[in-house]
């Protein structure tokens, strides 16, 4: 199981996509929550309801909504980290703040008060670019082994901060591009003093990017050159580019990495060593302007909407290769055919009313025939309020591919009023997409010496869209109110006149006219109160009107009514 | 009133009663001339209390907090923006023709702040007249024609990612710029969208994402900005032409640049998007004021009378005078300012006014007398501009989408100072920054507020609950004065035999002369029906007259009028002839053809409030009493009284005004002077409505064209 909340967007162009940490670490913004069960296939929607409710519970978050089976969906295969019973959802629109951050806290042996996550200060961490706290859980040994099983509890804190901003504006006006030197201190404005006493092991890495040991090293050519040596830690922490404030405890070199020609650099840092009075603060200072690029997926992919107006609309995938790809591969395509595979993982909320008929490929901007490209597909399209639609799709892509773009058109449904979110005129939003490589792994495998082994694990390089926002229809929302209003109106209009019709004997009517027509005299005042009334209540129009078109005992009638109005009018004016 | 009165009638004879709702309409019609009088009386009236009855302009939406935030622009900004300015406005450094090195330094600017730049290269495209294109929503789907190399546009776009954000939503801020001759202006408004711009990055508050264009303006700023709208919204994937168009020399010149930029270097040849777009701003400096005061105008006026929701226009307001201290401007029809009769007219309406305060003291509706000609000529220009269907500026682009945008032009004072520039980027860069954070704050998007309303000053607005009225009153007597003419022209009939007159008689006559009676209506209507076809036949006449190579504005329209005469000719012999030939015999057949006409006019001009109501009212200003008064000329001839010679003026006159040409001179040359009235002018108007395809083209061709046609044929109708 796995449970993130981020904050922010992770930049893949500037920030990577390809290394594990933005493989495994950038998350959609909102809460991203999925499980596989092991459970008997009915009893899945019911522990995932479970589960919903209890996460809610204990992050005091709305995960709750994500019970309802219009929320959540079930990928077949395409979904990377895990197959089988799994059951996907995410809420795009989910506030992520400090109290959600504590309970995630509290699930340390230390909480914040010791250790590492001292560092964890909450305005310096949400003053970032990007936040994301994320839960993994995984049950390991299965009970038939009985000795080891258990449950394996991950906890992950990924922030992308920038170093003391002030500072990067001062640079910016003088035209030199020095990157701006940091420390833990600065950033965090805290210092780590000791390790928390119940963990076994606490340490800092930092880990020199791939991109940016090539750039370091190579206009040192005897450097580059010792690195193929094993070279001494010496040569490493005292760069001529760089210095770092503490000596590093161990250096790890990855691995020779058949996607890439330089390695990255992994520095350890044992916090056990240190103590109140001497406290825990690395730096980093840059003595020259270094420029790098952090590797990028294969294709860089941007999710769209097309289309205007409150009907119909469509989504569109561009995919768009990045210069990374160019180097690998070459490698990769020994014989001339190579291929390049990517899965697109799409759920659609159910009002978004996708048809997957129109699905159009295009490569390289010409029109492809969707059978040429995709190698498979599965698609559930969306039940009315009962499920969303998914759609999963792996493309399989010629390397030399600059571009590719997936549309798909879709219909803007209509919703109950009660289904309306609270801020409905904002729009609703369509959960990312999940793009991810198959063919790729990102992986970094360290040369070491010792125990410290990472296992090469293999997660595939996978990256998130942007969350969309879709603007419906809105009703007007007093319009109930209004509604209310109009049937009262109709249903009185219509009892009263079917009561009169019941009441009315037309044979009675007639003899009481009649005997009316013989003393009509007695009517007159009435008709003047009458008249005087309906005058008051309009004012431009009868004062015209009747004189024009009135006949001889009414022209008198509204002579006396315009001379009473017209005397009361003096009176006022006058008396005022 | 009616009932009352319909009641005292009955009381004499007791009879079955007629229900009350028939009785009033009964009442209604048989009075139909009084109604309609105080009707159309009322109606133009109400058009004029209109300003009067203005409401003060209110923030509706809570979440907008305008001015609740201190501006955060400082000097060290508009510095930079002064840089900027110096920069394209350096006399020594070269431009070459295509003015990509202008481009190029916006673009370096925008990378040394750390936002992401693309350039957007697009082809104008000429706004050409498609019949079937009207109302339908822009498509990507157009064939692009080959389009030689040198003739492209560059857009330049910079984007700031919110930093906490979650890039669902995007702001837009657009100035039009023309590399080739940019004016002092065009610089000072790139100057405060940069100072805007380079504070945007550092902020903490961002919530959306923050686009800057820069418009292209060399082919127009409206097809700038549309190209870059099209392109965001419905882009192309496939294209055919791309390799021609990259093999233009220039455009590899242009993204060559940038090798030496910082980390992270954001520049992309690819096109690039933020989300949903919640609003856009549209800023320019106008080069030469004689004001004396710094102001800022703003039009709003979309294609086909779309207005961007009030808010947007409040917020700008609000800012603009509480915290910049700057005056706001809304477009006004100046010729209006110093007119007479309007200055009397406020004056009695302010007397009125003042009586009816003393009369109670609660009725304040009045308004001084200068104010009232302001705003009369305020709404007559808003109402113009509404009715006209052109966007007025390159807002317009934005509405077709959806997005509520306004255009701000600020007209500085103008001096050469150097405290002035900064002053003036320092005020504007605050204004758009209060307006950008008060957009930023929305959660959802402009809904609050009206989006139909009439401006009748920066702070006034007349809602659509309002000027409903007026037109409500001013097309109410059609029908009336249309029942009452079938009922007379049925009925008259039948006088010659002694019948009554009421339409109760007409049951003992024969049954089967009463069949073909109640059906001779359908003449009328197929002449009325015929007359709108060839309306029809008019308006689509131009899309071939302008097929027509080298042809001057006034022979395409000779060709236009004499095409459209010979095609009414054509449709009178071929279909109308002979049947009217027949019926010519019988008398009132007049009022047949002029109850079906006002009939075709009334649901013609109830069809056109709803697109664009600002049309439908000057139409109707023009149309009703001229429908409403056309008499054959012989009939007021033959009576020879006051009464029908004043008639038969009236018919002239309303007959000559409302013809769509002389309506258009007649107006021209009110506002501009008789002197330079050209034929051609006719043309070039009706050109420029086609190709924004605005609803008011089709309305004069279809609506009050035949109307017009009717009418005429009524006045010399032969009885």
């Amino acid at each position: 199981m796995e449970l993130s909340f981020t904050q922010g967007r992770w930049n893949y162009e500037s920030w990577g996509g390809f290394d594990p940490i933005s493989s495994s670490n950038a998350k959609p913004p909102g809460v991203e929550l999925w499980a596989v069960f092991d459970v008997p296939q009915h009893h899945i929607d019911a522990s995932w309801k479970n589960l919903t409710h209890t996460l809610s519970g204990l992050f005091c978050a709305s995960i709750n909504f994500l019970q309802s089976t219009a929320t959540y969906s079930t990928p077949e295969w395409s979904f990377p980290p895990a197959s089988g019973n799994v059951r996907y959802g995410t809420l795009p629109c989910e506030a992520v703040c400090t109290e959600n951050q504590t309970p995630w806290l509290k699930l340390l042996p230390c909480r914040d008060k010791a250790g590492i996550a001292l560092l964890l200060d909450r305005p310096s961490l949400y003053r970032g670019f990007y936040h994301s706290q994320q839960l993994h859980l995984t049950s390991t040994g299965s009970s038939s082994e009985g000795i080891d099983s258990g449950i394996i509890l991950e906890q992950t804190l990924t922030v992308v901060l920038q170093p003391n901003s002030e500072m990067a504006i001062e640079v910016h006006a003088s035209e030199k591009h020095i990157q701006p030197s940091w420390s833990l201190s600065s950033i965090f404005g805290k210092q780590v003093s000791g390790i928390c006493v119940l963990a076994k092991s606490s340490s800092v890495y930092l880990l020199l990017d791939r991109g940016l040991v090539a750039e370091l090293k190579f206009p040192n050519k005897e450097n580059g050159k010792s690195a193929a040596n094993g070279l001494t830690s010496e040569n490493f922490w005292s760069n001529p580019s760089f210095e770092l404030s503490a000596n590093p405890d161990r250096i790890f070199l990855e691995e020779s990495s058949s996607h890439s020609k330089s390695l990255s650099i992994l520095y350890m840092f044992q916090v056990e060593k240190y103590s109140e009075s001497e406290p825990f603060d690395i730096g980093l200072m840059w003595k020259v302007p270094v420029a790098w690029l952090c590797q990028q997926t294969p294709l860089h992919a941007s999710r769209f909407l097309m289309g205007s107006g409150n009907e119909r609309a469509a989504i569109a995938i561009s995919l768009k290769s990045t210069q990374f790809t160019e180097g690998f591969m070459s490698a990769n395509s020994k014989d001339g055919s190579c291929e390049l595979r990517v899965a697109v993982f799409q759920v659609v909320p159910w009002y978004v009313k996708v048809y997957f008929h129109s699905l159009r490929v295009f490569v390289d901007q010409q029109p492809r025939a969707v059978s040429d490209i995709i190698e498979k597909i599965h698609v559930s399209p969306s039940k009315d309020k009962m499920s969303p639609g998914v759609m999963e799709v792996v493309l399989k892509l010629p390397c030399r591919v600059n571009t590719a773009a997936l549309t798909i058109e879709f219909d803007k449904g209509f919703l109950r009023i009660d289904e309306y979110t609270s801020d409905a005129n904002q729009g609703f939003d369509i959960p990312s997409a999940i793009i991810s490589f198959p063919n790729f792994h990102a992986s970094m495998v360290f040369l070491e010496d010792d125990s410290l082994n990472k296992s090469p694990e293999k997660c595939p390089v996978m990256s998130y869209t942007e969350v969309l926002l879709v603007p419906l229809t809105t009703p007007d929302f007093s319009m109930p109110y209004n509604v209310i209003t109009i049937t009262c109106t109709v249903f009185a209009l219509y009892f009263g006149s079917l009561l009169n019709v019941l009441q009315r004997r037309v044979a009675e009517e007639e003899r009481f006219l009649k005997a009316k027509a013989a003393k009509k005299t007695g009517r007159l005042p009435l008709l003047l109160s009458k008249l005087s009334a309906k005058l008051r209540g309009r004012r431009l129009e009868p004062l015209h009107s009747p004189p024009s078109s009135s006949s001889f005992i009414n022209s008198k009638l509204v002579l006396k009514v315009i001379l009473v109005a017209g005397l009361a009018v003096g009176w006022q004016y006058f008396s005022s | 009133m009616a009932e009352t009165k319909e009641k005292s009638l009955s009381d004499e004879k007791p009879k079955p009663r007629v229900r009350p709702i028939v009785r009033l309409g009964i009442f209604l019609i048989s009075h139909s001339f009084h109604v309609s009088v105080v009707c159309c009386t009322a109606g133009v009236l109400a058009l004029f209390l209109l300003p009067v009855l203005a409401k003060n302009t209110y923030i509706s939406e809570n979440a907008l907090m305008p001015g609740s935030a201190s501006p955060m622009l400082s000097n060290q900004h508009v510095s930079d923006g002064n840089r900027l300015v110096k920069d394209l406005t350096n006399p020594n450094s070269k431009f070459s023709e295509t003015g990509i090195e202008s481009h190029k330094i916006i673009a370096q600017y925008m990378l040394d702040l750390g936002a992401e730049v693309s350039f957007h290269k697009f082809h104008p495209q000429m706004n050409q007249f498609h019949p079937l294109h009207f109302f339908s929503s822009p498509d990507s789907g157009k064939i692009q024609e080959n389009y030689s190399c040198s003739s492209y546009g560059i857009n330049t776009v910079g984007i700031i990612r919110a930093p906490r954000g979650d890039g669902k939503e995007a702001i837009v801020l657009v100035t039009p710029y023309n590399a080739l001759k940019s004016g002092f202006g065009e610089a000072l408004s790139l100057g405060i969208a940069y100072s805007v711009f380079s504070l945007l990055t550092q902020v903490t508050w961002l919530a959306k994402d923050i686009i800057w264009l820069v418009a292209d303006s060399q082919y127009g700023e409206y097809a700038a900005v549309a190209a870059w709208l099209r392109e965001y919204q419905t882009p192309k994937f496939s294209s055919l032409i791309t390799p021609n168009a990259e093999m233009c020399p220039d455009v590899n010149n242009l993204f060559e640049l940038k090798g030496h930029s910082i980390s992270g270097s954001k520049f992309s040849n690819s096109f690039r998007r933020a989300g949903t777009m919640a609003a856009a701003l549209v800023l320019k400096v106008r080069d030469q004021n004689e004001q004396f005061e710094d102001t800022i105008s703003i039009y709003a006026e979309a294609s086909n009378g779309q207005m961007p929701n009030l808010d947007l226009i409040n917020v700008v307001n609000y800012l603009a005078v509480h915290r910049q201290g700057l005056r706001v401007n809304v477009e006004k029809l100046w010729s209006l300012l110093n007119s007479s009769w309007l200055k009397s007219l406020g004056e009695i309406f302010e007397s009125l006014a003042k009586v009816a305060k003393s009369l109670y003291p609660k009725w304040k509706f009045g308004i001084p007398a200068t104010e009232y000609v302001e705003g009369t000529a305020t709404l007559a220009s808003s109402l113009y501009y509404q009715a006209l269907g052109v966007p007025t500026g390159p807002h317009g682009a934005f509405r077709d989408y959806q997005v509520d945008a306004i255009t701000l032009e600020i007209s500085p004072k103008f001096s050469l100072d150097k405290v002035w520039r900064n002053d003036i980027l320092l005020r504007g860069g605050r204004l758009i920054e209060g307006v950008i954070r008060s957009v930023n704050n929305l959660l959802e998007k402009f809904h609050q507020s009206f989006f139909l309303y009439l401006l009748t000053s920066p702070s006034k607005f007349v809602s659509v609950g309002v000027y409903m009225i007026a037109f409500a009153l001013l097309i109410a007597p059609l029908p009336m004065v249309a029942a009452s003419l079938y009922v007379d022209a049925n009925s008259s009939s039948n006088c010659s035999k002694g019948d009554s007159s009421t339409p109760s008689a007409i049951t003992d006559t024969d049954e089967h002369s009463i069949a073909i009676r109640s059906w001779r209506w359908l003449n009328s209507a197929k002449l009325v029906f015929i007359v709108h076809l060839w309306g029809a036949i008019v308006s689509l006449l131009p899309y071939f007259i302008s097929q027509i190579p080298d042809c001057s504005p006034t022979t395409s329209f000779m060709i236009w009028v004499l095409l459209s005469i010979l095609s009414l000719l054509t449709l009178n012999s071929v279909l109308a002839s002979p049947l009217a030939c027949a019926k010519a015999t019988q008398e009132k057949e007049w009022a047949l053809v002029k109850s079906v006409t006002i009939s075709s006019v009334f649901i013609g001009l109830g069809l056109m409030s709803v697109i664009n109501f600002a049309t439908a009212e000057i139409g109707a200003l023009l149309m009703v009493p001229m429908c409403l008064l056309a008499q054959p000329l012989k009939l007021d001839v033959r009576a020879g009284t006051l009464r029908s010679f004043c008639r038969m003026i009236c018919n002239l006159v309303l007959g000559h005004i409302a013809f769509p040409p002389a309506a258009f001179f007649l107006l021209k040359g009110m506002l501009e002077g008789f002197g330079n009235a050209n034929v051609g002018d006719f043309w070039m108007w009706v050109e420029s409505l086609w190709a924004w395809n605005s609803a008011t083209y089709l309305f004069i061709g279809m609506v009050q064209l035949p109307c017009w046609v009717l009418c005429i044929s009524i006045l010399f109708h032969t009885c």
